[in-house]
């Protein structure tokens, strides 16, 4: 077991008087990819943007154990790509402008982080022109260009196509094997299965099990978690 | 009848044989609009932004006030700035009452509001977008308002044609701090005015077209701007026709 790298303790975050996430307490030990996974309205995406630092619990605290006093380098991408209306270059640019004062090197990062998603030659096209699937992996390339230590994908493949489905996957493979610790959320059972190392059950905003992949799925432990694998969970 | 067709017939023939009283108005006019509609973006396009993204106490109170501005009566605009320029008000050692500069000022303080309330509205609704993205890249405030500026670009030069058609349109303001003075500080709107009330049609009707056609190109670009501002989403003109 790795030593953790970001705890939960006993987060808790409302909104208007209702309880969305209820008393999450949890160690994010993993260093290969970490699935939040559930259905719809289960607080994933809130879990995310917790551990994130995007909105603040209400009671309960995130902390980062045992990382350098300036934290972790962390990434965030979301479900809509949320795109500049500028080239799909100046994109990855603007991300890197606050990491690389460089120009030139700025410059030859953004290009690296276009190739490895298959975007180079589409670098000059108008970000907003862009397919869906481009653009969810322009989100990508702008995240890894940061060269994160962490890095957040919410429901990376949710509107997606098949095709597009099975880039993406690759790509978030191969952030994970450049060294990143990647944290995801997805409804998708079939998608956890084929990338999780560690699946966090959530429902309801609360996380009901976390368990290693082959643990989880072989032999859940609630009954909740076993209906959603069967297909059969309802909110 | 045959009066008014010999009146529009001399008006075409000063602008065709480019009419040097005429140029001079219309050149001034220009200057002065123009000088006023970069003056009110130097100020608007960041006040609108600062508005949009920062809760600074006083602000809605500023948005409101700013909104009720873009109702301003220029005659009013003009009085006020009357007031303050004249020998006896506040900045009259100036001496800036009855100059070009007098004008380009009370077009400022027209189109400024214009410029700032649009601006606001704009950047808030690309914020809206941006926001998380922002807070997770961490950019600064700075850089937050020079990006929504740019990434707004295409919304938001139409707002400043806008100001300038308020600008080149307006008579009362120009014509209290200007003078409507021969050679000085007569524009296309103050000329307009006078030379009907003089009964000298055909200057008037020449300075009119033009500034109709001034009208219609603005309002062309805007049409042209707005048509590639779409961020090459799909448009759906064609949707009744593709039925």
């Amino acid at each position: 077991m790795n030593a953790p790298w970001l705890r939960l303790e006993h987060v808790s975050y409302e909104l208007s008087g209702k309880r969305l996430i209820d008393d999450l307490a949890h160690d994010f030990c993993s260093n290969e990819i970490t699935v939040l996974l559930g259905p719809n309205g289960a607080g994933k995406s809130l879990t995310l943007r917790l551990c994130h630092g995007l909105i603040t619990p209400t009671s309960g605290r995130v902390t980062w154990p045992g990382a350098r006093p300036s934290g972790l380098r962390q990434a965030f991408v979301f479900q809509r790509p949320v795109l500049l209306r500028r080239s799909a270059r100046a994109n990855v640019d603007f991300a890197l402008a606050g990491h690389e004062p460089n120009r030139t090197r700025r410059r030859e990062r953004a290009a690296r982080a276009l190739e490895r998603v298959g975007l180079l030659n589409q670098a000059e096209q108008p970000a907003r022109t862009l397919s869906v699937g481009e653009q969810q992996r322009l989100a990508l390339a702008r995240s890894w260009a940061l060269e994160p230590d962490v890095i957040f994908l919410d429901e990376p493949t949710a509107s997606l196509d098949p095709a597009a489905v099975d880039q993406v996957e690759r790509i978030i493979q191969a952030i994970s094997t450049s060294g990143a610790k990647v944290v995801m959320t997805t409804h998708d059972l079939p998608q956890a299965r084929r990338l999780a190392r560690e699946v966090c059950f959530l429902h309801r905003g609360r996380l009901l099990e976390s368990a290693p992949s082959e643990t989880f799925f072989d032999a859940p432990r609630t009954a909740e978690a076993a209906s959603f694998i069967q297909g059969r969970l309802f909110w | 009848m045959n009066e008014l067709l010999e009146a529009c017939r001399r008006a075409i023939s000063l602008i065709l044989s480019a009419d040097r009283d005429l140029l001079e108005i219309v050149l001034l006019s220009l200057r002065v609009s123009l000088s006023a509609v970069f003056l009110a973006s130097l100020i608007g396009l960041p006040l609108g932004a600062c508005l949009a993204l920062f809760r600074v106490p006083g602000r809605r109170a500023l948005t409101i006030l700013i909104s009720a501005l873009m109702g301003l009566p220029p005659v009013v605009a003009g009085l006020v700035l009357y007031l303050i320029l004249s020998r006896s008000g506040p900045l009259g050692v100036l001496g800036l009452l009855y100059t070009p500069t007098a004008m380009i000022l009370v077009q400022t303080a027209l189109v400024l509001p214009i410029v700032a309330a649009l601006t606001r509205q704009v950047v808030e609704d690309l914020f809206q977008e941006y926001r998380e993205l922002f807070l997770s890249l961490r950019v600064s405030r700075l850089r937050a308002v020079a990006a929504l500026l740019w990434d707004g670009r295409f919304r938001l030069f139409p707002v400043l044609l806008a100001g300038f058609g308020r600008a080149i349109a307006e008579v009362g303001a120009v014509m209290i701090v200007g003078g409507n003075i021969d050679h000085l500080t007569r524009v296309m709107t103050t000329a307009i005015a006078l030379e009907t009330s003089r009964g000298d049609l055909s200057l008037a009707l020449a300075l009119g077209m033009i500034l109709l056609l001034l009208t219609l190109l603005i309002n062309t670009i805007v049409f042209l701007v707005r048509e590639v501002a779409g961020d090459g989403a799909p448009r759906n003109a064609a949707f009744w026709s593709q039925r």
